[in-house]
């Protein structure tokens, strides 16, 4: 079944896999059977949908963008993640990890993040319940993303900067794995996308389908019990598209991913390990992972999630490509034309519909898009690139 | 010839998979000599260097081998070394910056007489990018004996078993601390050359003492197998190698060999220090 249990291997097609040295085997095999276990007991995904509504701020709305749409000659409907505490889809995930720790026993969570965003929803789930937090960040984002390490900080978190490689999200995720080695016992390492070692990118994208399941029960109120003809999402890792193509895969909707033009992993990419899991990634003639290179920090990944890899396979889901240029375009767009501004992330999704509106997508379709999150977090970088900084 | 070793690594152990057969090999060259070894009442010593990474590599790599190893690691640098601590991340990057690919770093090696055996140690990335069987077949040429690949779990190794095993390389395995001891007897049955224990939980890097699970993680492998056990991970010093020793059939010593090259200690200067290691575990 597509978008359904991968089993113990924790494959996708040829994706996937648990490729970790043998001393954080015994961790993830541990997670995977507690995740097994939590996500079938009716009391934890009771606790889960209590937080999700009453501290998340869940369900989030379906915004129609009524002049939007008439501008661009689609029917775009928003799915609000932005809304979301924390301002993205990532609360979904970190609660849920952080539930998780807590029925294992764990006491400290690690996290890697790139933009900040996973970071400051680690940190966040850390004070709720109560854990010690370590995020580690790459130096090239912390000056991108200064007031997200200072939000880190406020919520109670450590955050490390990372010096070795690209000092951006790959590295981050190194260093994160590092720290989980010698730490396996007392630390649950609360990775932010469905990437790395099984069970990671199959419990993150459960985590994440509420994204999916809400805005299909959603879109069907809005559209008289039909589905909409497109579903976008944008693709780093994966973990806001993986959550919404759940909700979609059985649906004849047509889902498309859309990267960063200089992070595109599927376009660009062929099948690599790293990370623990077997993938697309961007490499070198010998296999040495190249540094990708994105306007937003949360796409800078050169690898993508495994299922993804493996839907783009079967032909079931699509993956375009956003360049930098028409990304700001999009952000000051739908700024302007809804009074909501996007994080540089999601703007890639909005920029690849509103290009490819009556060329890809014809006219008149109806086009449900996932807003990742808002875009507070990225107002200083853009008023620089804006004004020539 | 070798059986699906995933096959005998299923999510869930039953009790059925505990009597997995032991597959009939001819032990490789590694495995001979240090069998013959800790006959002899020896102990053996595994010496890491990064390939490629200062001008005179080739020259420490022999320095390695007259100060007394029985055994050289050789690091392929990768972008991404996941289970290295600082100091062999920085070796991976100065080997990368000098230009460093798979491809160099064995031609360069086949060129040189070692003196003893020589087993590759790096990412599976590479080898999946430089294609197996073509890896398998160039290491072979480079006359190596061996490789240690930390992100290929038993779970994933057969393709490569089966390149390996073809192309004369015996693949060593990692048993770990929180390795449970049905699994680290069925790693034990895969493993060629050593079993490779994990003295530590953590990445490579020099440590203060010998960690007290090293002598857990040498005592559950030697319960489950008589396969030589060597102890890595963390041990850096003429002590600690002693230590090692007095658990297992060897120990292998990278950063603390690394950090020296880095320091600018020269093919000399590790040769003393190889000398002071194999002194210490021989005394």
């Amino acid at each position: 079944m597509v978008m359904g249990d991968p089993g113990p291997g924790g494959k996708y097609g040829e994706y996937g896999g648990r490729f970790v040295p043998e001393p954080l085997m015994a961790a993830c095999m541990e997670l995977e059977e507690s995740f097994r276990s939590a996500w079938a007991d009716e009391t934890f995904r009771f606790q889960l949908n209590t937080i999700l509504s009453d501290y998340a701020g869940r369900p989030t709305p379906l915004t129609e963008c009524r002049r939007l749409s008439q501008r661009v000659g689609v029917r775009i409907l928003l799915k609000r993640e932005d809304l979301a505490h924390t301002g993205s889809h990532k609360i979904n995930n970190v609660i849920g990890q952080a539930l998780l720790a807590e029925r294992m026993g764990k006491k400290r969570l690690v996290a890697e993040t790139g933009a900040g965003q996973h970071g400051v929803a680690a940190a966040t789930a850390a004070a709720l319940f109560g854990m010690e937090c370590v995020v580690y960040m790459g130096e090239l984002d912390i000056m991108r993303q200064e007031l997200n390490v200072f939000r880190m900080e406020l919520l109670g978190a450590e955050v490390r900067p990372v010096k070795s490689g690209s000092r951006t999200l790959k590295d981050a995720v190194n260093e994160a794995l590092r720290d989980w080695v010698s730490t396996c016992e007392t630390t649950h390492y609360c990775l932010g996308s469905v990437m790395g070692p099984h069970p990671y990118p199959w419990m993150v994208r459960e985590l994440q389908s509420i994204i999916g399941e809400e805005s299909r029960e959603q879109c069907r109120q809005l559209l008289h019990g039909l589905d909409p003809d497109w579903v976008v999402a944008c693709v780093g890792g994966g973990s806001n598209a993986a959550g919404t193509f759940a909700g979609f895969i059985s649906t004849t909707a047509n889902l498309v991913g859309v990267e960063a033009a200089g992070g595109a992993a599927i376009s660009n990419g062929v099948p690599g390990v790293l990370h623990g899991m077997m993938s697309n990634l961007l490499q070198d003639d010998t296999g040495q992972v190249l540094e990708a290179q994105s306007i937003s920090a949360g796409l800078d990944y050169p690898g993508i999630g495994p299922e993804h890899a493996f839907l783009a396979s079967l032909g079931r889901a699509r993956y375009e490509t956003a360049g930098d240029g028409e990304v700001l375009v999009a952000f000051k767009l739908l700024a302007q034309m809804e009074g909501i501004i996007p994080a540089l992330e999601s703007a890639h999704a909005i920029a690849w519909v509103s290009r490819e509106a009556g060329k890809t997508i014809p006219f008149g379709s109806t086009v449900m898009v996932t807003l990742s999150g808002r875009g507070d977090k990225d107002v200083a970088q853009v008023k620089d690139l804006l004004r020539g900084g | 010839m070798v059986a699906d070793i995933s096959a005998s690594f299923p999510a869930r152990p039953s009790p059925a998979d505990q009597i997995v057969a032991r597959s009939a090999h001819d032990p490789g060259t590694i495995e001979t000599r240090l069998r013959f070894w800790r006959d002899e009442g020896r102990k053996s010593l595994c010496c890491y260097l990064m390939g490629g990474m200062s001008r005179d590599w080739l020259d420490i790599l022999q320095a390695i081998s007259h100060g007394g190893a029985n055994i050289i690691e050789v690091g392929i640098p990768f972008s991404d070394p996941m289970i290295d601590g600082p100091v062999i991340q920085a070796a991976s990057r100065m080997a990368l910056d000098a230009g460093a690919t798979p491809a160099t770093v064995l031609d360069e090696i086949s060129r040189v007489e070692a003196g003893v055996p020589l087993v590759v140690m790096t990412y599976y990335n590479l080898l999946l990018k430089g294609g197996l069987s073509r890896m398998a077949k160039h290491m072979s040429r480079a006359s190596i004996s061996g490789s240690i690949i930390p992100d290929l779990p038993p779970e994933e190794s057969a393709p490569w078993i089966r390149e390996a095993d073809g192309s004369g390389i015996e693949n060593v395995m990692l048993v770990a601390p929180t390795t449970p001891v049905d699994r680290a007897r069925r790693i034990c049955e895969s493993t060629r050359g050593f079993v490779y224990c994990v003295g530590t939980m953590g990445v490579t890097g020099e440590r203060d003492s010998l960690s007290r699970t090293a002598r857990e993680v040498a005592a559950k492998v030697m319960s489950v197998t008589d396969k030589p056990a060597l102890v890595g991970i963390g041990v850096s010093t003429p002590a600690q190698a002693a230590g090692a020793c007095s658990i297992a059939d060897g120990v292998i010593v990278g950063s603390a060999i690394v950090r020296r090259v880095m320091e600018g200690a020269g093919a000399s200067g590790v040769e003393k220090f190889v000398r002071s290691l194999r002194d210490a575990i021989d005394s």
